[in-house]
């Protein structure tokens, strides 16, 4: 399972898993990307993206957050991202974030943010684990 | 009587003890989420005053419970962006007609797909209203009131608006360009989520003197805007909980999301005037709803009028003035999630309204009705001049998904006649009645604790959603 959604009263909560940091970073994004679109978004273009942070909870939100700046600021939507990598040292991100412009698609949901609240990312039995409830 | 407030005692860490105010039916359910605990991390908080507060309506929140209410000293106390939310200054506009519902008899469908179509939700595709940076400094600046002058309303429509339109010291050089560049292209646009414009008919005058100071009588038409800041505001509020959590840290902290600054230190100041900023970018958001509205308005009612009955913030900090134990204190009020609720006599109310108190409004789900309210003076002694902000979701967004149908709630409610429209049989489905708390006994606590008194009921008959 790359991820599930989890019960919570007004907001959108998900759990993400992945072998990698990378992968569970990846799959967040998937996470997101399904809760904003009734439809499969197009990796038609590219963007790419970089985040940093200053603990892996503050990378996680960053990242998340940038990808809410592009919905916002230009209306790409996020289909999936390619050749993510974190450097764990100096807690930055770099990746190629492929999507299309929103108006080709059913969007239902505006994600207003992202939130610390509940936060996880942790190895739990030999895996990533990212949970985050993002504001809706 | 039923007893309505549930004290939460004062536990170690805790400054002042907690209280929320519900029915004990609602507060079963309270207590099965987060809000309790989200009660006593705010209580936990340096300078609160008298009690962490949540209100009828309140669920979990992040950070802070919405539904939720908090005063803090402004010398020794804090101002924490989770405490107004991220959605700043979202909240509700209500409009009123000349117009009857038998006036939209028959052409419901028509005018329904046509305000549908007109009043853009802006997800995915931003809003067909466009303005330059420089322009956006303006409208941070003066808010709804900037839109007026330009020509996009009269006078009364900012006139009638908490804080006429225009929170005061907002400085557009403390909101980023990160913020600036997610909302330039949103304004005019009500967003999504539980984000709505409504028509409604007045059902019911509880209180005919005060019904007719605020201009309404019963079967007229009123309309009801629920948005925000939009993406500005949400950027905003991100920027100072990181802000403050790099000058502060986060270590004697029970939750992340409660990072907060003292009122009085600079970067306290600094959220406090982008706040205000985000604060009438959302004001300027409502006006040009309604110039868009007025637009669509004349193509079927050329005689139609609409004026602003008058607009309240849901999520907003403010420096305001209370007696605390006899004497006289400026308090930094946090209302997230939850309607100001001034009494007679209060400067901040319009003149017009000030014998009988603000208007509050408290939006119901798209199957159930809403309500008109007067403030009350006890509002003051018991929740900091506050009331609730709406009915309170119960079941959350994943959970309506897997077991109620989109298609089938709209069907259901056009037997009831309501029109719904939305892009999204999904969203329909988040946003279904059985979603959110009985509006009734939401109602009928505030009235009981003598907050704000029942003055019209509003039936809806066109919901329009992201």
């Amino acid at each position: 399972m790359k991820f599930k959604f989890l019960s919570h009263t007004a907001d959108l909560k998900f759990k993400a898993y992945g072998k990698t940091l990378e992968e569970v970073f990846s799959n967040s994004l998937l996470a997101l990307a399904s809760s904003v679109s009734e439809e499969r978004i197009s990796p038609e273009k590219k963007i790419e993206v970089s985040s940093s942070g200053k603990d892996y909870e503050s990378l996680f939100y960053n990242f998340l957050e940038e990808i809410l700046f592009f919905i916002d600021s230009k209306n790409f939507f996020p289909s999936k991202i390619l050749n993510l990598k974190i450097d764990r040292k100096k807690l930055k991100l770099t990746g190629e974030l492929y999507g299309d412009s929103g108006e080709k698609y059913k969007i239902y949901s505006h994600i207003k943010s992202v939130t610390y609240s509940d936060m996880i990312i942790r190895r739990e039995k030999g895996r990533w684990v990212a949970q985050v409830v993002l504001d809706v | 009587m039923e007893n309505y407030r549930h004290d939460i005692v004062k536990e170690a860490g805790m400054n002042v003890p907690g209280i929320v105010y519900s029915s004990e039916e609602d507060y079963e359910e309270i207590k099965k989420d987060k809000t309790i605990e989200q009660v006593k991390n705010v209580a936990k908080l340096p300078g609160i005053i008298g009690e962490s507060i949540a209100l009828p309506d309140c669920h979990r929140g992040y950070g802070f419970p919405i539904g939720g209410v908090a005063a803090f000293d402004i010398k020794k106390g804090v101002i924490s962006p989770g405490g107004v939310g991220y959605d700043i200054n979202c909240g509700v506009l209500l409009l009123k007609t000349n117009l009857s519902i038998k006036d939209f008899k028959g052409k419901e469908e028509v005018f329904a797909e046509a305000m549908n179509k007109k009043i853009p939700s802006g997800v995915g595709r931003g809003s067909p209203f466009q303005i330059t940076y420089k322009e956006l400094d303006e409208v941070l600046k003066k808010g709804a009131k900037y839109m007026v002058e330009k020509g996009y309303g009269i006078p009364d429509d900012y006139i009638y608006c908490e804080e006429e339109g225009c929170m005061p010291g907002a400085d557009s050089s403390l909101v980023s360009q990160k913020a600036k560049k997610r909302g330039i292209g949103q304004l005019g646009t009500i967003g999504a989520g539980n984000h709505f414009l409504d028509f409604l008919s007045v059902e019911k005058i509880f209180d005919p003197d005060v019904a007719k100071v605020y201009g309404l009588k019963k079967s007229q038409v009123v309309i009801l805007i629920h948005c925000g800041s939009r993406g500005l505001g949400h950027q905003v509020a991100s920027d100072y909980i990181k802000k403050m959590e790099d000058e502060y840290g986060i270590e004697n902290l029970p939750d992340r999301e409660l990072a907060a600054a003292p009122v009085d230190s600079k970067l306290g100041r600094e959220y406090l005037a982008a706040m205000a900023a985000a604060a009438n970018f959302a004001f300027a958001n409502k006006q040009i709803l309604l110039y868009f509205l007025r637009e669509e308005m004349k193509n079927h009612f050329p005689e139609a009028k609409i004026e602003v009955l008058y607009e309240v913030c849901h999520n907003i900090a403010k420096i305001e003035e209370y007696s605390v134990n006899g004497r006289k204190m400026k308090l930094c009020v946090h209302r997230k999630g939850a309607t100001r609720s001034y009494g007679p006599g209060r400067k901040e109310i319009p003149k017009k309204y000030k014998s009988v108190g603000q208007p509050v409004i408290i939006p119901g789900s798209m199957g159930t009705a809403s309500y008109v309210l007067a403030g009350e003076k006890r509002s003051e002694d018991l929740t900091f001049g506050s009331s609730v902000h709406g009915a309170g979701r119960k079941m959350s967004r994943s959970n309506a998904v897997r077991t109620l149908k989109g298609e089938s709630t709209r069907k259901k409610l056009l037997e009831k006649n309501i029109i719904v429209k939305s892009g999204s049989s999904r969203l329909i489905a988040e946003e279904s009645p059985e979603v959110y708390k009985d509006i009734e006994g939401v109602v009928k606590v505030v009235e009981a604790l003598g907050i704000s008194k029942k003055v019209a009921k509003l039936k809806p008959f066109i919901v329009i959603i992201g």
